[in-house]
């Protein structure tokens, strides 16, 4: 809409016509107090405290409500405008419990805020308030009555935001109350439930201390953690979540996950599991000492120079006596992508080996093949809240991608998007859709082959052809698409949809995956047959660039063993070492145990998973929230991690890497190119011991560097010197590294470089699905899942509930 | 069931089929009964709109609702063409204490609401109609759904009215119990099956309104009008009231009067008159001691401000209003803080709990209240009533805040005295309540 | 559309349901006289009340309840046979009306919201029902009976209780 110039307060703000003053206001620095207004939700006007005056107009205006026009002349803070809002305020607090002290929003209370401001706090009413006893609506949603302002913003936000509706008022005037979905004459205990994603957005947006968290409340005050902002470690959606932390006697601990400053990459949103499922982070069943397996076979807690120089050592040996190819290496989808190239480059140029996997949750080295040569085509989490058109094909993404989710469904209210979706079951996002397309099972290949132009194969997609023309030529007609596909296409299927795409002249595209760094393990080259950025390994050629990481690693030039012929050469006794970071890949792949008792493994892991309860050597590792780096999310969003909490005992997959090398003799300054002018040589290795400090004062050294703009890169643990490396040699990896040090996510999309016809290099057409999904739901989370508290309670809830109702409703408005 | 009662100041123009059995279709037509459809729909299909629209303001008929809105105007925001179909909505839902109008209207000459409607409808080229009727009047309701399938049967209804090529659907139907959704708004909310809770406005209804389309939404007594209006003519039925406020109207009178009833008087008409002459003056020769003009939410008169002419002007410029003209009178025995309290007690239970201001405010002017009826009382506590109900007043999300506040307002200003005595022991009037009606019974 | 194969409504009652909902525009607006109408056969808006008409409506139980919840004359306990209904606002007041919510109260020995021991009456004070002129008033299941006095509402209850009788 056209500019207008509007007055308010004496000052001239121009801005889009029909804009509502309340945003209008905020962008101009003015303040206006609301508690029901929240920007993407319905408007309401109820709670009256956002009130103006406009001139000429009689009486008081709601800004919220307000749509700007020329000419408008408006007064925001006239003693008027004051006592309409204190005697609002008053009001309010006439019932509203003044323990603040005990509250668990306090210092983080819109109201206290207000009252604050407003001088509200006198209280003259004789009456007594309105108690009533508190509700544990579900293991990490409680409901204080008393405390609600009526703002229905959780109403809203469970309602159009997540579309469960789970939430509702019963009642009116006076009487009017939030209630769950599950009325207590219908729940087993005769308390009222809710009966939902528990995704605890309504918790996020409770202005006051009405809603409050099962894992959190009164565990501590606002003021007394720190709160760090990183990214959730469950999915491949990479939310920004921010960690509450609190110092303990053996580390630090994480005691809160929310969405504080909504500033990330998921703008509102945050899922149950970026909210509460850190608490593995705390289990009790944690290694924090390295263990060694004694010649009586028990593992044995030792220290960490013991368990290193026996893992460094006994590496060396195998290696000299078996040689790299009798190594397996497995790394983990939630190492960060530092740790994932330093993984891969110390299998390549240390070991000598391209036997290098990862646990695959979607095919996305097809991925990039099939967009070689191509640029701009990878599309960004943010394309989903502004693409006009999406298609998705396969997935379910309200529960392995609960972000992409939010986003489709903000997008499709706010902006109207035409949402096409071909699933093989009717997943609840087609609530949303403009089209929705029932594919039989298997039928992916089919679709792709029909949309690319190919009739025959019609009746392999679905009986219903006339649907399936109509959703093709709908698509066509789309100038610019957003093609977001599932984990269940890979290899040839996935190339022959990204070719239909790519006829599409705006078509972007994201392979949607499971962990927070599945796509940076892809990218950062944890492949036997590919080296990061998907350059492929082949005969060195020194005038192509895609042969240069070869070069500098001098590492073999024939692919290696993926993760079933690793594992396969252990049964037939070729596999001397294996080594595997953050994986649990025994577990995964259904590995029998006996196969590999001829092997040395080295396990680093925060449990004694399937595959650490093998090993010779468990490290005890940090996770993703107790380390620094970076990740990349399913869409190539790279974002930094933050070191949150700490334990005692534990240390990051980088720094044992680093010493492991060590350990073996490798110079670790060609691993690392850490130090001033880290180029050169001569400058012997600081490990940490010129400091006298154990591994995480390296670390902290780090973030002290990073808050003051500084670069550091003086120690060999410094994950920042990786990425030197990483953004000098990985296509794609341009990043800048002023943004990620100032928190912003970019967009990267590595596409492969094209590959040459050359014999003997593996195409996408017959290159083995590894894939292995892990199929995660809303309340799962991997190998994790079990070590997670929250997870375990939010799944015993879920199978308690008498009545699940939040999937097959249409909501008429 | 209420009694017909007659006066010889009535002007009778509504009340002229009352007592003689209208509700029957053949009894409706003998008595003009859809003669002023069928004079609209003679215009011609193009004219039709404007003359009914024309004549509609020539009436300086104003909504007999509450808000006094002139229909015409009301009618001529419509927009002529819209993408989503246009409605009337008839408000039947006649919950304002001392309101008991449109029951009679219902009940004596249904037809006439169906008639309107089908006008009103013709006016602005809708389709559909809606009656919706207060959930207690199911009786009336019945009654309402008989006369709209005799109209059906006729063709006065259905896909060709009137032979006229036009079609026209009515439904009707009840509400459950909520004085808020006769708010206009709050009332298309109900409508579509949803909680009585009120609409932001902009958009007006004329523009946006039920299922998002164009919608007139008058209160039923006005719709009756309507076919009276296009037979008389516009300017003959102006004639009847007074200075812009056109016609008569039906006035319920009720309380302390000898003869209580749903009077017929011209706009304008003196209060004092309607009390004392038609309504046969105070039940029992007893002193009058205030008069609520227009039902529960106008501000209170005293004895002595009654010399007043019952039209919306002259109302509202002595602090009160004509509202939907249910003018309860009280006797000189009444407590005035009693019966304050009990209209709170009113408000309180039935605010919608959509707005801070209304929801809060009308539960805490309750609660002191109460206390100070109780004898628990302080003069602070006169001091907050008025702060809260100047504090709801111009404030919150729709009319019914002030409707709570305004009567309020009125009685502890023209009767502070009263309740500084109240607080200090001296109670006037005998009470009607006791302490037990206060603590339980309705709003609890 | 939503079928409804089991009704726990007469077949007259789950018929005219079936027609309700197409006659608007939007089957929702169905909601409120489905209410209504259930609780005029039922008793009272029970549990099965809530599940069948949701699903009747494409709605969830949750939106059933928060307008059902709304609305005073909906209730989810049972009444008795006779719901007495008496109005003590303002004109009413004036003209009498606690007298005769007393009245009844000791007549039937029961109070606000409960229901006499055969079941046969519940009594409630309301608010205005509309019948202002001929205060005292009150309804009896949407029955009014007006200009009351304490001998007539003895009448009027006497008659309800022998009309049951037959
Ligand atoms: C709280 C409240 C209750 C109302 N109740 C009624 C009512 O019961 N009947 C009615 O006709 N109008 C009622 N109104 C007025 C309506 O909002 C609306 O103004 C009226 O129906 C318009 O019709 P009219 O122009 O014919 O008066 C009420 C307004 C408010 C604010
Ligand atoms: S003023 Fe507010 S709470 Fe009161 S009825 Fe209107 S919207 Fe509801
Ligand atoms: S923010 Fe405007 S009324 Fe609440």
């Amino acid at each position: 809409m056209a500019d207008v110039t509007i007055t308010v307060d004496g000052k001239k703000i121009t801005a889009p016509a029909g804009t509502l003053l309340i945003e209008v206001c905020k962008t101009a620095g003015i303040e206006i107090p609301a508690f029901c207004y929240y920007p993407g939700l319905s408007l309401q006007a109820a709670c009256r405290m956002c009130v103006v005056r406009q001139e000429k107009v009689p009486k008081l205006q709601t800004a919220c409500t307000t749509q700007i026009a020329e000419g408008q002349v408006f007064f925001t803070d006239t003693p008027e405008v004051v006592q309409a809002r204190k005697a609002t305020l008053q009001l309010l607090l006439g019932n509203h419990p003044l323990d603040c002290p005990v509250c668990d929003a306090g210092g983080e209370c819109e109201l206290q805020d207000m009252t604050f401001k407003y001088g509200a706090a006198d209280s003259f009413y004789a009456e007594p308030k309105n108690h009533r006893e508190e509700q544990k609506w579900s293991p990490v949603v409680y409901f204080d009555r008393p405390r609600c302002i009526l703002c229905y913003r959780c109403v809203r936000v469970c309602g159009e935001g997540m579309d469960v509706f789970a939430l509702a008022v019963e009642n009116r005037g006076s009487s009017s109350i939030i209630v769950p979905n599950v009325p207590a004459q219908l729940a087993p205990d005769n308390l009222a439930q809710l009966d939902c994603e528990q995704c605890g957005m309504c918790i996020d947006i409770c202005p006051v201390g009405a809603l409050t968290s099962g894992t959190y409340r009164y565990k501590t005050r606002p003021w007394e953690m720190n709160h760090v902002a990183t990214v959730c470690t469950h999915c491949g959606d990479g939310c920004k979540t921010t960690l509450g932390v609190r110092s303990t006697s053996d580390g630090s601990q994480i005691v809160r996950g929310d969405n504080r400053d909504k500033s990330g990459i998921n703008g509102d949103f945050l899922c149950n599991k970026g909210r509460y499922a850190f608490d593995f982070a705390n289990n009790s069943e944690r290694i924090t000492q390295p263990l060694v397996r004694q010649p009586n076979g028990e593992l044995k807690p030792v220290s960490w120079e013991e368990a290193l120089t026996y893992v460094g050592t006994k590496f060396a040996e195998l290696l000299n006596t078996h040689g790299g190819r009798s190594f397996g290496v497995i790394g983990g989808n939630r190492l960060t992508n530092e740790e994932a190239y330093l993984l891969q480059k110390f299998a390549r140029s240390v070991l000598h080996t391209n036997n290098i996997d990862h646990h695959r949750t979607a095919d996305y080295a097809a991925f990039a093949q099939s967009l070689a040569g191509t640029a701009g085509r990878g599309a960004s989490l943010r394309d989903t809240l502004i693409a006009k058109a999406v298609l998705l094909v396969g997935g379910d993404p309200t529960n392995q991608n609960p972000a992409t989710a939010w986003n489709l469904r903000s997008n499709v209210r706010h902006n109207g998007a035409r949402l096409y979706i071909a699933n093989i079951t009717e997943i609840k996002l087609r609530r949303q859709a403009r089209a929705f397309l029932h594919v039989a099972e298997y039928g992916y290949g089919a679709l792709a082959e029909y949309l690319a132009g190919d009739d025959s194969t019609s009746s392999s997609v679905t009986p219903d052809s006339a649907a399936l023309a109509s959703f093709r030529d709908a698509l066509r007609s789309e100038e610019s698409l957003l093609i977001l596909i599932g984990n269940e296409l890979r290899g040839a299927e996935l190339k022959r949809l990204i070719d239909f795409g790519l006829t599409i002249p705006g078509a972007k595209f994201a392979l949607l995956a499971d962990y927070a760094n599945s796509r940076g393990a892809a990218d950062m080259g944890l492949l036997p047959d590919l080296l990061p950025g998907y350059t492929h390994i082949g005969p060195i050629d020194t005038a192509d660039p895609a042969s240069r990481i070869a070069l500098e690693y001098h590492s073999p030039t024939s692919p290696g063993l993926d993760l079933l012929e690793i594992f396969d050469a252990a049964t037939v006794g070729n596999l001397s070492a294996l080594y595997v970071a953050g994986a649990n890949p025994v577990a995964r792949y259904d590995v029998d145990p006996a196969t590999l008792k001829n092997t040395f493994i080295v396990v680093q892991d925060m449990f004694l998973t399937e595959t650490a309860v093998l090993a010779d050597v468990v490290l005890p590792a940090a996770n993703l929230y107790e380390k620094s780096g970076c990740v990349s999310n399913s869409y190539g969003d790279l974002q930094q991690v933050k070191k949150a909490a700490d334990r005692a005992g534990v240390r990051s997959d980088f720094e044992m890497i680093v010493r492991i090398a060590d350990k073996m003799g490798a110079d670790v300054r060609k691993l690392v190119p850490f130090g001033p002018g880290s180029n050169s040589e001569g400058i012997s290795a600081d490990m940490g011991q010129t400091r006298g400090a154990e591994s995480g004062e390296a670390d902290r050294h780090a973030v002290w560097l990073t808050a003051n703009n500084l670069e550091p890169r003086l120690s060999p643990f410094d994950p920042s010197a990786m990425l030197d490396e990483i953004q000098r040699l990985v296509p794609g990896y341009k990043l800048l590294r002023l943004q990620l040090l100032s928190g912003n996510d970019q967009h990267l999309s590595p596409a492969a470089v094209p590959i040459r016809d050359d014999a003997g290099l593996v195409q996408i057409s017959n290159r083995r699905d590894l894939v292995l999904p892990a199929n995660d739901t809303l309340f799962t989370s991997g190998s994790l899942t079990r070590y997670s508290a929250s997870l375990n309670d939010l799944q015993q809830n879920q199978l308690r509930q008498p009545i699940i109702q939040i999937d097959n409703k249409t909501v008429v408005d | 069931m209420p009694r017909l009662v007659s006066h010889p100041d009535e002007v009778i123009v509504l009340k002229r089929r009352f007592g003689q059995g209208a509700a029957k279709i053949d009894r409706y037509i003998a008595l003009d009964g859809y003669a002023a459809a069928q004079k609209a729909i003679a215009q011609g299909k193009d004219a039709m709109p404007g003359w009914i629209i024309d004549t509609m303001k020539a009436s300086g008929l104003r909504g007999r609702g509450g808000a006094g809105f002139p229909t015409g105007m009301k009618w001529s925001f419509v927009p002529k063409t819209s993408a989503k179909p246009k409605y009337v909505l008839v408000n039947g839902d006649e919950s304002e204490p001392g309101t008991c109008k449109d029951h009679m209207l219902f009940r004596e000459d249904p037809h006439a609401v169906i008639e309107g409607t089908i006008i009103a409808g013709l006016a602005i080229g809708a389709k559909t109609g809606f009656i919706y009727l207060r959930g207690e009047y199911r009786t009336l309701l019945n009654i309402m759904e008989h006369a709209v399938a005799d109209a059906y049967a006729r063709g006065f209804l259905g896909k060709n009215i009137f032979g006229s090529g036009l079609g026209f659907d009515i439904i009707t139907q009840t509400g459950a119990g909520a004085y808020e959704v006769g708010e206009e708004s709050a009332l298309m909310e109900s409508l579509e099956g949803k909680r009585g809770v009120p609409r932001i406005r902009p958009p007006f209804p004329a523009v946006v309104g039920l299922y998002g389309g164009p919608t007139i939404i008058n209160n039923a007594e006005t719709i009756a009008n309507v076919p009276h209006i296009l037979l008389m003519g516009g300017e003959a039925y102006c004639q009847l009231g007074s200075e812009r406020n056109g016609g008569t109207r039906l006035f319920s009178i009720s309380g302390h009067v000898e003869r209580p009833g749903v009077y017929e008087l011209p706009m304008g008409y003196p209060l004092r008159k309607a009390i004392y002459e038609v309504a046969g003056g105070i039940l029992g020769g007893k002193e009058l001691k205030a008069v609520v003009p227009g039902g529960a939410s106008c501000p209170v008169l005293r004895a002595d401000e009654i010399d007043i002419g019952l039209d919306f002007d002259q109302l509202a410029k002595c602090g009160s209003m004509l509202g939907s003209g249910g003018i309860v009178v009280l006797d000189e025995t009444v407590s005035i803080v009693e019966f304050a309290l009990r209209t709170i007690k009113f408000y309180q239970h039935e605010s919608c709990g959509w707005c801070i201001p209304c929801r809060e405010g009308t539960d805490w002017i309750k609660k002191t209240l109460t206390r100070v009826y109780e004898g628990g009382g302080a003069k602070k506590d006169i001091e907050t009533v008025q702060y809260v109900a100047e504090n709801m007043m111009g404030r919150t999300f729709c009319p019914f805040g002030d409707a709570a506040a305004m009567p309020t307002l009125g009685f502890v200003k023209k009767f502070r005295k009263e309740f500084e005595d109240y607080i200090e022991g001296k109670k006037a009037g005998t009470p009607l309540m006791t302490e037990e009606h206060i603590l339980v019974g309705a709003g609890h | 559309m939503s079928t409804v194969t089991k009704s726990i409504f007469t077949p007259e009652l789950a018929a005219y349901f079936d027609r309700l909902v197409t006659v608007y525009p939007l089957k929702r607006s169905a909601l409120i006289p489905m209410l209504l109408y259930s609780q005029d056969e039922v008793g009272y808006v029970s549990e099965a009340v809530i599940q069948e008409i949701a699903k009747r409506l494409d709605l969830f139980d949750l939106d059933v309840r928060s307008v059902l919840s709304y609305y005073s004359m909906l209730r989810t306990k049972p009444a008795g046979k006779y719901n007495v209904q008496v109005c003590t606002n303002i004109s009413c007041m004036l003209r009498g009306g606690y007298e005769i919510l007393d009245h009844c109260k000791r007549r039937l020995g029961i109070e606000h919201k409960q229901t006499t021991a055969d079941g046969m009456f519940s009594l409630e004070e309301v608010e205005c029902i509309g019948d202002c002129c001929s205060a005292p008033a009150m309804q009896v299941n949407y029955e009014f009976h007006d200009e009351l006095t304490p001998q007539k509402v003895d009448e009027i209850l006497d008659e309800y209780a022998a009309e049951d009788r037959k």
